[in-house]
């Protein structure tokens, strides 16, 4: 009887429940940032490892595919965490930065994105080879799926590739962007991610712009506009050239 | 007035993304191309503009400035709604084509910033 009435107002307070355990979630990182590893690990890169962690556990629990927003209670979680919410906020970052900044690294940010986009699909369409699969369009559709999980499922729509192979895209793809989220806090000092051009050089060559605006938020947040200028560009250019130019030459090398 | 900050904000959201889903409607693809960067130049543009005219004013500031520091909350939330599970699911291949080729591009910066640098 409690319980009904606990949940019934849970899920009629759905945002609100996940302004709370967020605040809660961040607190808790912060004390274990401090306490245990005395500053070192930032406490947004713990909070947002753990969101992932949360993500898996109610993706396990509830067979969902929207993470911890399809356990009862927590929908909000979807609304607070949804594009429109994120890309409002990130634009909101851009207060403050600098537009000669973002000038100044103009030809390089477009050739990261490209070179992001060639280095990300041939090592991944080498990988599916490697797995056994010898088609072009389902090689295309991995590949495509290591440039983001928007880019995969967009070019296996236009080529017609199978059901499986599009979520074996979208699943490369969340891997990308988990790993770059993982990864950026923890080798940002050590590839020189210190300069809001680097920022942009680094924004448009990983491209996914949940994994960059996240390992930068984690790494320095005074960064953030600056890999998301680059990165929102990715998933468009790479929507562009693996349905096409990618797709011809893995056409051509496999008639080979 | 806070809620003028927070309607700029928004003008200039609303703006870029209709200009990125056009320019990806133009180049006959189904994607939003550059739309938080257009809007991100936009909001800069326009802050800028009205900071030289005196026409924005500390309480307006503050209601892009709670926006931008959600950021971090709006991010944790969203880690906290990826399809981890499912990824899992899909096995090697999918772990594999996802992490290996961003090592690769991790492996790049270094020689980009120094072309940077130059």
């Amino acid at each position: 009887m409690i319980m009904e009435i606990v949940s019934k107002h849970l899920a009629a307070n759905g945002l609100i429940v996940a302004f709370f355990i967020v605040a809660l979630l961040s607190w808790l990182c912060s004390v274990v940032s401090l306490r245990v590893f005395r500053g070192k690990v930032p406490g947004a890169a713990l909070a947002i490892a753990s969101g992932l962690l949360l993500a898996f556990l109610g993706g396990k629990y509830s067979g969902g595919g929207k993470g911890i927003a399809d356990l009862a209670g927590l929908s909000g979680f979807a609304l607070l965490g949804s594009g429109m919410l994120r890309d409002f906020a990130v634009v909101a970052t851009a207060m403050g930065s600098s537009l000669e900044e973002m000038r100044k690294t103009g030809w390089i940010g477009i050739a990261s994105l490209v070179l992001g986009v060639f280095l990300s699909f041939f090592p991944a369409v080498l990988i599916a080879f490697a797995f056994g699969y010898r088609d072009a369009v389902s090689l295309t559709t991995i590949g495509a799926g290591a440039c983001t999980f928007i880019v995969g499922p967009v070019t296996g729509a236009a080529l017609g590739a199978d059901s499986t192979v599009i979520a074996l895209s979208i699943g490369a793809g969340v891997f990308k962007s988990v790993f770059v989220t993982m990864a950026t806090p923890l080798l940002g000092r050590h590839i020189g991610l210190s300069s809001p051009a680097a920022a942009m050089a680094y924004g448009g060559l990983m491209g996914t712009t949940s994994g960059v605006t996240a390992g930068l938020a984690a790494t320095n947040p005074a960064l953030v506009p600056y890999g998301a200028m680059t990165s929102t560009f990715a998933t468009g250019v790479g929507c562009l050239l693996c349905p096409s130019i990618c797709f011809f030459l893995v056409q051509w090398l496999t008639n080979y | 007035m806070i809620i003028y900050g927070v309607g700029i904000l928004s003008g200039c959201y609303l703006l870029g993304q209709f200009l990125g889903i056009c320019l990806g409607n133009w180049l006959g693809i189904d994607a939003n191309i550059g739309g938080v960067g257009f809007s991100m130049i936009l909001l800069i543009w326009v802050t800028d503009w009205a900071r030289r005219r005196d026409l924005l004013r500390v309480p307006s500031e503050q209601g892009i400035f709670f926006w931008s520091l959600m950021y971090i909350p709006i991010i944790i939330a969203m880690s906290a709604t990826q399809n981890v599970f499912a990824a899992f699911s899909e096995g090697w291949l999918a772990l594999l084509a996802g992490v290996l080729p961003t090592i690769l591009l991790f492996l790049t910066i270094p020689a980009l910033v120094r072309l940077l640098a130059r």
